[in-house]
């Protein structure tokens, strides 16, 4: 069977599941089964086929099982959200349209050879950073600066800045890591970068540390930081100059938890959860971290079943905040218990499973220092707001890749995929041809 | 690159196996104790969630219901005139929490069952559905009781002797259950004095002074006692009401006359020890056996205000002369006041006193009947009948002729607390049960705060009493 027929079949119970989800909240709704189920998993069987049929003209040798896997995860938001709220949903679903479109673009933009990128390494760079301080000039939410708030829509530049970092660093890293590797000195039983190329390596910290410092969010400061140091690993192979940027990184963080309040609070939350002050603490209290884990210790192993979650009450405020962004993993544990909830984690690993076997497959060092930042850069994400959620890390807001609510998320990690996909078709028609 | 590759994602493994691990602890492994910290609502909630039982009165009538709301829970509603039960029945809300019996029945009425009962319902599909609890409260000698109180602060409470079923429970001022947000007031109507306040008891307590005298074998209803005013007890002398004089007096007559000088007397010769043995048998010195919260109900006793602690009557610190007429630091609560009346009408034997009848589920079946059950035995029933008789002349013949039913004869007790002697501020008292022969029901009234020449217990609590105990009675 070729890569793309697998793919249509694999999208088959993407579909089902869907169409099941959905079902399964109408049911407990209306006690009345409705075919507008089937409408929805109907509509969404043929956005995919529509992905499918762009994937089959552009990229037929591209990695079959990237796309049904995505396509279950936003399937399974769509669901969550429809329950939590008809209209987060609707225009989620909307997003996953848009999504869509620019998924097709980027991959008809880049069909050729996604390598061109590399060509506009400091322009994407730029742009990345400006992204990301382009909240600055905003009103702050949360504490943090993370959001940009348009009005019609708001937007979190940060999802794009991701890719756009990621891009710079393969590309970089990919001209630098010979001389990197070539130059190391060992002093003291530790091998140090040459004084050289070290210059350019503290920049990106210290961007790092400055972005920690101007958006004031710990959470996006370690996915962008952890994707860096995941990627410097991979191009030298120097577990010495991963551990020296982690030091550096905890050095930093701690002397800003030192002097910024919103970084203090966020880990005193953490780790008191339960204290009287800061649960009732109005902006950056542990109320949210709290009831996040009340409402899971409700899930149980099988959970409480779709549409069972007390997340609020009539008008009053929510009891469970942020239920369709941030703690849209506590709704998940809660509802479908720590069976759902490990079944959600499972198709991410099975997702970064099948990029970093991309990146393995790939024969040109800017692809497979593309693959691993992409992929490493999404399983952060995950592991930064799951562990939030899940009291691991202090929290922070970053959206949980697919299924929360969010159009810059949505089309975000579209874009994601789309250079994921194009990595992929490269390498496996290569690895063919051999 | 491969081999950093792989290693890169061994490490992301290992940090998924973390959120696995981080989410089985919170949803399973550390649940229960999250389930029941206190900033977590989530149990409340879910009690909501289940249709609470229905609350009926002895008639049948419904006190109590619950009605599905748009936020999907279940909201508690008040019969209209919910404020004539709201002491007995309490409330269930949310946001203010559950009291009275509300709150001793929860189990009952949200329908909890064991847990493999509950895991076999749940395989059936059954809803847990609450089941219903049908009280012994009686709506029209409650509407009787509480008219008769005409807003005058204080309490009645009425028990049938033999089983101990609460008849009325009347606490005044009474609020509105459904309207709790607004209740808040200087005159503590979420108060219910039949079971929490302590009041002075007065000459009611020589009730329990006779029958400690009779059934310690060292009385009869005959035995003579000085009635001279003043006398000298623990060296302090004590006057008769008015200063009135009696030569040497039979206890009946004591009784009939409400002689401070004899019961305390009497007291005396008794000593702490049984005073103390019988105040135990009769229930004080301890919270009541109602199915109550014990949170809102308190003990009858000797109390000491400055140190705000409980005296034992058989310490020397006590005057038990001035305990053996109603005085001293007694503080009694009406439940005990009329239990004190129940028993002497049960032939001398303690019921436990119990708000609930039986337990009802959805389709009428019997879930829970409440038996009748002893407490004590105070006194045998021979002294108990002699009791009896002195307690019925109070009521032909002495203070409290007003309690006095046209055809059915009265046994009872007023009492008169001075609170204000120079400004005749009382706590007027009657605690008495009728018929006399196999009695129906017995009562105490109390009112907190009368002023005036008319404001004894004849005067005031006597009248009440007989309107409940004639509706009673039927």
């Amino acid at each position: 069977m070729t890569a793309r027929n697998r793919e249509l079949f694999a999208l088959i119970p993407a579909s089902l599941l869907v169409t099941a989800g959905f079902t399964a909240v109408f049911i407990q709704r209306n006690d009345l089964l409705s075919d507008l189920s089937l409408t929805y998993g109907l509509i969404f069987l043929c956005l995919c086929l529509a992905a499918h049929v762009v994937l089959r003209f552009t990229l037929p040798h591209a990695d079959p099982y990237l796309f049904p896997l995505v396509a279950v995860l936003a399937c399974f938001g769509l669901v969550m959200l429809y329950r939590l709220d008809e209209d987060f949903a609707r225009e989620q679903a909307q997003w996953f349209v848009a999504g869509l479109i620019v998924f097709a673009a980027t991959i008809l933009a880049l069909r050729k050879d996604h390598r061109v990128l590399e060509r506009y390494r400091y322009s994407i760079a730029l742009a990345g950073i400006l992204l990301l301080l382009l909240p600055r000039l905003f009103a702050p939410v949360n504490g943090a600066y993370l959001s940009v708030d348009l009005g019609v829509i708001t937007f979190q530049p940060a999802e794009l800045a991701k890719i756009a970092i990621v891009i710079f660093l393969a590309s970089y890293l990919r001209d630098t890591r010979q001389v990197l590797v070539v130059g190391a000195r060992r002093i003291a039983g530790i091998t140090f970068p040459p004084l050289k190329h070290l210059g350019p390596l503290l920049a990106v910290w210290g961007t790092a540390m400055v972005l920690l410092f101007v958006i004031q969010d710990l959470g996006s400061s370690l996915m962008f930081f952890g994707a860096f140091l995941a990627l410097v690993y991979v191009a030298t192979n120097r577990i010495s100059f991963v551990l020296i940027g982690v030091g550096l990184f905890a050095l930093g963080a701690r002397v800003l938890y030192a002097i910024r309040p919103t970084i203090e609070n966020r880990v005193d939350a953490w780790l008191h959860p339960f204290n009287d002050t800061l649960y009732q603490q109005q902006a950056g209290g542990s109320y949210q971290i709290a009831q996040s884990v009340f409402s899971q210790a409700d899930g149980g192993l099988f959970g409480q079943g779709f549409g069972q979650a007390t997340i609020q009450l009539g008008d009053n405020p929510p009891i469970l905040p942020a239920a369709h962004t941030d703690a849209i993993y506590a709704v998940i544990t809660n509802e479908l218990g720590l069976l759902g909830a490990c079944a959600v984690l499972l198709v991410y690993l099975l997702i970064i499973e099948r990029g970093f076997k991309t990146a393995m497959l790939a024969t040109d060092s800017f692809s497979k220092l593309l693959a691993t930042g992409l992929t490493a850069v999404l399983a952060l994400q995950v592991f930064v707001i799951v562990g939030g959620v899940t009291k691991l890390i202090p929290l922070t807001g970053v959206t949980l890749p697919f299924i929360s609510y969010g159009g810059s998320s949505i089309v975000a990690n579209f874009i994601l995929l789309a250079l994921l996909l194009l990595v992929s078709d490269r390498a496996r028609r290569e690895a063919q041809a051999r | 690159m491969n081999a950093p590759i792989l290693k890169l994602f061994g490490l992301f493994l290992v940090l998924f196996a973390a959120l696995a691990a981080m989410t089985s602890y919170n949803s399973v492994i550390n649940a229960d104790a999250y389930r029941d910290n206190a900033k977590n609502v989530r149990p409340q909630i879910e009690e909501q969630r289940v249709r609470r039982g229905l609350i009926r009165a002895r008639d049948g009538s419904v006190l109590a219901r619950s009605q599905l709301e748009s936020s999907g829970l279940y909201a508690r509603r008040y019969t209209s005139d919910g404020a004539l039960f709201a002491h007995a029945i309490g409330y269930d809300f949310l946001r203010v929490g559950r009291a009275g019996l509300e709150r001793e029945r929860n189990d009952a009425l949200t329908g909890k069952r064991s847990e493999l009962q509950s895991v076999f319902d749940e395989l059936r599909g059954k809803r847990q559905v609450g089941d219903n609890v049908v009280t012994n409260l009686d709506p029209k000698a409650q509407k009787i009781a509480i008219d008769a109180m005409q807003g005058r602060k204080g309490s009645v409470v009425a028990i049938e002797p033999a089983t101990g079923k609460v008849r009325v429970m009347v606490s005044v001022p009474s609020y509105d259950p459904n309207e709790l947000d607004t209740q808040a007031g200087a005159d503590a109507p979420l108060l219910n004095r039949a079971t929490q306040s302590g009041y002075a008891p007065g000459s009611t307590f020589k009730v329990v002074t006779a029958a400690a005298a009779l059934d310690s074998g060292k009385f009869t209803p005959e035995s003579t006692v000085s009635g001279r005013s003043p006398v000298t007890i623990s060296a302090v002398p004590l006057k008769n009401f008015a200063n009135a004089q009696f030569g040497d007096i039979t206890l009946t007559t004591a009784l009939t006359n409400s002689v401070n000088t004899v019961w305390a007397q009497v007291a005396e010769r008794l000593g702490n020890e049984t005073m103390a043995k019988y105040m135990k048998r009769f229930g004080f010195l301890s919270d009541p056996p109602l199915d109550y919260p014990d949170s809102q109900m308190r003990p009858s006793g000797v109390y000491d205000l400055q140190k705000e602690e409980w005296i034992p009557p058989s310490s020397g610190r006590v005057d038990i002369g001035r305990v053996g007429i109603g005085q001293e630091r007694l503080q009694v609560t009406p439940l005990q006041m009329a239990t004190v009346a129940a028993t002497v009408a049960n032939d001398g034997v303690r019921m436990k006193p119990h708000l609930t009848d039986r337990i009802v589920d959805r389709d009428g079946r019997t879930v829970e009947r409440i038996e009748p059950e002893e407490a004590a035995r105070v006194m045998s029933t021979s002294n108990a009948d002699k009791l009896t008789t002195m307690m019925s002349n109070v009521v032909r013949e002495g203070t409290g002729v007003g309690a006095a039913l046209q055809g059915i004869e009265v046994a009872g007790k007023t009492g008169t607390a001075e609170l204000n002697i120079e400004k005749r501020i009382n706590q007027p008292w009657f605690i008495g049960f009728a018929p006399l022969d196999k009695p129906k029901v017995a009562v105490a009234v109390t009112l907190e705060n009368i002023q005036g020449a008319q404001s004894q217990g004849g005067a005031v609590a006597a009248p009440i009493a007989k309107l409940v105990l004639q509706e009673l009675v039927k």
